[in-house]
């Protein structure tokens, strides 16, 4: 598709954010958000500067194992579990690669347990499994990390609500409002379509669209299976921000 | 039938979770793992401008605080200027100045607590100044999509009263819920923003 460079691009705004595929704030079945849902509707705001800009972030910032969770926390061995790849691209709804943007993970380990302070779940921690790590895509919009297939764990919302195994994602993009935070399930996974948290998602095309296919391809022979996640983060309009360069 | 539009769908939001820190802050969920952190201090030694604290709470509907809250924070420096190509600047700041920053509110405390700079007035669309102001973001449990508002200052009146954003607030009375207010502790200039997720006091939220 033609369009204009990378570097024109981020000068633009954004097209508009289509709200019905996201959550709504309030969504009694996931009992916590109750409390914290505004309930005033969100002010639109035509995109400034302030919309168009954001972080930028480089390699010198990340550490080489960082992409690495079978390895990035291990003192004394390998952490228990199904050694996997996760890996896509990350694109625009225009279809673009999102180049050198941060990409960060997070995720129980293979029994469902998180190393941190208030997750009490009974599974055991893993003492060679920290369970997060962070890369940036490549020119073509590319990230891929190793890690272990967490396990499903249990958590209060009904007596017995089970989360299906899951990845957290965070993702920048080129500007401030691209920001999104999103969960990777994993294809077959009978607790996708009876997880509260899931089910906040109205439109049942959009929760496809977090199941992630198993990748044979991708895999490593005799090592480690692949699954492969794409991500796309808002578009910019294809004309400059306002006709011109901002203060000119 | 018509040609499809080939545009493709962003992906939904879920929610960040109660183990957001492990992702994004890892020292705050209990461990270190990552040799450079990101963190809550926007400023280095030789960053320019007026150096200010930003801090509050977050609470939810019944008023309670909301202790697992993370929050980021994007701005421009004292000059009006985003690290951004789209404000000119196409590499880093040479004073390290990133503009951006991220944490969480204490687990006890329920305190969020950033280290910056003041930043300057901001054009905004058909040239119209914008008031300094500090964007920010905030995801937590129980939050479905990330939450964007804005923090403006207590001691920019007129600026303020004169920003194009703050006067799309029809109800004048909610604008107030952007406004942080200047105050001292010893030599720290701080203000204060608190941020209200549901109730009498609910902060603006936009959809930008
Ligand atoms: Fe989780």
């Amino acid at each position: 598709m033609p369009g204009p460079a990378i570097s024109d691009m981020s000068l633009s705004e954004f097209i508009q954010r289509d709200r019905n595929i996201h959550p709504p704030a309030y969504t009694p079945t996931y009992k916590t958000s109750v409390a914290r849902s505004p309930r005033h509707a969100l002010l639109s705001l035509q995109n400034s500067l302030s919309e168009i800009t954001g972080p930028r972030f480089g390699h010198n910032e990340l550490g080489p194992l960082d992409n690495d969770l079978i390895r990035n926390y291990a003192k004394d061995g390998d952490p228990i579990g199904e050694r996997i790849i996760v890996h896509g691209r990350v694109l625009d709804e225009n279809g673009r690669p999102v180049p050198h943007t941060l990409v960060e993970f997070w995720q129980a380990n293979a029994g469902g347990r998180y190393r941190h302070k208030k997750d009490a779940y009974l599974a055991p921690i893993d003492p060679n499994f920290g369970g997060c790590g962070r890369t940036l895509t490549d020119e073509n919009g590319y990230y891929y990390f190793r890690t272990i297939k967490p396990g499903p764990y249990p958590w209060r919302n009904y007596v017995n609500s089970w989360r299906p195994a899951h990845i957290h994602f965070s993702v920048f993009g080129s500007g401030f409002v691209q920001r999104l935070i999103t969960q990777m399930y994993f294809e077959g996974d009978p607790l996708i379509k009876i997880c509260p948290i899931v089910k906040t998602i109205p439109d049942p095309d959009a929760v496809e669209r977090l199941i992630a296919p198993l990748d044979l391809n991708a895999s490593v022979p005799l090592d480690t299976l692949a699954y492969k996640f794409d991500i796309v983060l808002r578009g910019r309009r294809s004309t400059l921000f306002e006709n011109k360069l901002e203060g000119n | 039938m018509v040609q499809p539009l080939s545009y493709f769908y962003e992906t939904p939001s879920q929610t960040a979770g109660p183990y957001v820190h492990i992702g994004l802050i890892p020292q705050q969920a209990g461990f270190d793992i990552f040799e450079t952190n990101f963190g809550s201090a926007l400023v280095g030694p030789d960053t320019k401008g007026e150096r200010i604290i930003v801090e509050g709470r977050v609470f939810d509907g019944t008023g309670t605080l909301v202790r697992d809250a993370l929050l980021e924070i994007w701005q421009a420096d004292p000059d009006g200027q985003y690290n951004h190509p789209a404000s000119g600047q196409e590499t880093m700041a040479s004073d390290g100045f990133r503009g951006w920053g991220r944490t969480g509110t204490d687990f006890e405390t329920g305190v969020y607590r950033f280290a910056t700079i003041k930043p300057g007035a901001v054009v905004g669309r058909n040239g119209r100044m914008m008031a300094p102001h500090i964007n920010l973001w905030i995801v937590a449990r129980g939050i479905n999509i990330g939450l964007n508002t804005r923090l403006y200052f207590s001691d920019a009146t007129q600026a303020n009263a004169e920003d194009p954003v703050l006067n799309l607030i029809e109800q004048k009375v909610r604008r107030q819920t952007l406004i942080a207010e200047r105050s001292r502790r010893g030599d720290e200039v701080i203000y204060t923003f608190d941020v209200h997720l549901q109730g009498d006091q609910e902060t603006v939220f936009f959809d930008p």
